[in-house]
């Protein structure tokens, strides 16, 4: 049986997430806080052969588009995704996601002596990019330098 | 080249070269006054706000000499006085007060990245004068004013930085300061555990600095020309016994200088010690950090006058 094969019944209005890495999938639903109770007609398939990645992920979900933060999230767990916006069964814009060179308020700094971590202190968590991959971000107030199992493992606990 | 005047000091790597060389110039200047006994009175009519979050003697007494040696006048709290103050309420409200009463604020604080975060809320300029274990840079500035005093250039010398480069601030910042210069080499001496931390091994790489991590003072001690020594606390060693033969193999003493070190090297601290340094080192050729101690009070002279705009 062919990836294509297995590839569910189109969309009318949503949101297909192409060429996430292998194995991913999940997490991507996990980060966009979809868990199937909310009723949405969501597709997922995973290890489908990808003339790019070798094998990759695909979701599709119905009546739900995503605010640039969402696209910044996926991009940090999968960097390789692109993004389709699809209205009456078209797709009408295909964006590659990519992640600023600073990113704002997604995640937590793991130092728990830096200032974003103090209580009562209104100073949101901002990172820089330091490499795209493997992922690297650097905390601009206490310097500590995250990298992708970190990232992995807020995003997918839900507490960044 | 930015301006001085208004400008937050945070990172020693904010500033360039010329920057620095800037600073230095206005410094010996300060200095020279200074030993005429007639420093100029640039800071009358100011005042200084000196918020010691920790506790701390030396940084800020060098400040509030230097604030007062301009004619300034210095407001603030250290210790106890920031306890209390902290139970009421938060840092932020804190340095909104101190922004309306002063003209600059010279912070230390435990938690990394609170100057950074002070000097987004304050209209003033803001110094940090500590931030947890990140950021010292007014240390960095005097420890390489006291090396280019001492051997005329920072370039082509070979260092050696020694104790707990991981937790240590004033350790941490005088290796990122060297990456602004040209050293012919670094040498990172710390036990495994304490090595410097990723972020600053970033900057080391991305600056070219030739840089050797060891555990051993002995074996690189011979080539040094720079050895700046830092305490290793004990509470950084689970194990007891694992502190005390760390202890013992990186002190430093006149018998061991004598024995393996150049003519000329010369030994840093940025103080206080404990028993790091042998006292028997005070007194001989290679002792370097109480005149390293002295040159804080122009160095931070030059700093308020540059970042107020009184100077030159
Ligand atoms: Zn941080």
């Amino acid at each position: 049986m062919s990836g294509r094969q297995l590839l569910v019944e189109r969309i009318r209005d949503g949101t297909v997430i192409d060429h996430i890495p292998a194995g991913r999938a999940l997490i991507v639903l996990r980060i966009l806080g979809i868990t199937g109770r909310e009723g949405l007609r969501v597709a997922v398939v995973m290890n489908v052969e990808s003339r790019k990645l070798g094998r990759k992920d695909i979701v599709k979900i119905e009546n739900r588009h995503l605010s640039p933060e969402e696209v910044n999230k996926i991009a940090l767990v999968a960097p390789t995704a692109t993004i389709n916006i699809v209205r009456g069964y078209e797709v009408v814009e295909k964006r590659k996601v990519e992640l600023p060179e600073t990113l704002e308020n997604v995640l937590r700094c793991t130092n728990p002596t830096c200032i974003t971590r103090k209580p009562r202190e209104p100073v949101k968590p901002r990172f820089r990019l330091v490499s795209r991959r493997p992922v690297r971000l650097q905390c601009i107030y206490c310097g500590s330098i995250i990298d992708e199992r970190d990232v992995l493992e807020q995003l997918v606990s839900g507490s960044g | 080249m930015r301006a001085w005047q208004g400008r937050d000091v945070i990172s020693i790597l904010d500033f360039t070269r010329d920057e620095l060389e800037q600073l230095f110039a206005a410094a010996e200047e300060m200095e020279e006054k200074l030993s005429r006994g007639k420093p100029p009175r640039l800071l009358e009519g100011r005042i200084v706000a000196l918020a010691f979050f920790e506790p701390s003697t030396r940084t800020r007494l060098s400040f509030e000499a230097a604030v007062k040696r301009l004619g300034g006048e210095t407001i603030g709290f250290s210790g106890e006085e920031a306890t209390s103050l902290a139970k009421g309420e938060n840092l932020a409200d804190t340095i909104r007060m101190l922004d309306s009463y002063a003209d600059l604020i010279v912070m230390r604080h435990r938690y990394e990245g609170a100057a950074l975060y002070a000097a987004e809320i304050a209209e003033h300029p803001l110094i940090n004068a500590g931030d947890g274990r990140q950021h010292h840079p007014t240390q960095a500035m005097l420890d390489l004013y006291t090396v280019r005093k001492l051997f005329g250039t920072v370039d082509g010398l070979v260092y050696g930085v020694l104790g707990d480069l991981r937790y240590g601030r004033a350790a941490s910042s005088f290796i990122l300061s060297l990456t602004l210069y040209r050293p012919s080499k670094v040498y990172l001496i710390s036990p495994r555990l304490l090595r410097v931390r990723p972020e600053v091994r970033m900057v080391l790489e991305e600056s070219g600095v030739r840089f050797v991590e060891t555990e051993s003072l002995e074996e690189v001690l011979p080539e040094l020309d720079v050895l700046y020594v830092t305490r290793i606390q004990r509470e950084r060693f689970p194990d007891p016994q694992e502190y005390e033969k760390v202890r013992g193999s990186y002190r430093v003493t006149l018998d061991l200088l004598e024995r393996l070190a150049k003519p000329d090297l010369k030994v840093l601290h940025p103080l206080p010690r404990v028993d790091e340094i042998d006292y028997r080192v005070d007194g001989s050729r290679y002792a370097a950090y109480f005149l390293q101690a002295r040159l804080g009070v122009p160095v931070r002279m030059a700093l308020v006058s540059l970042v107020l705009g009184v100077w030159p």
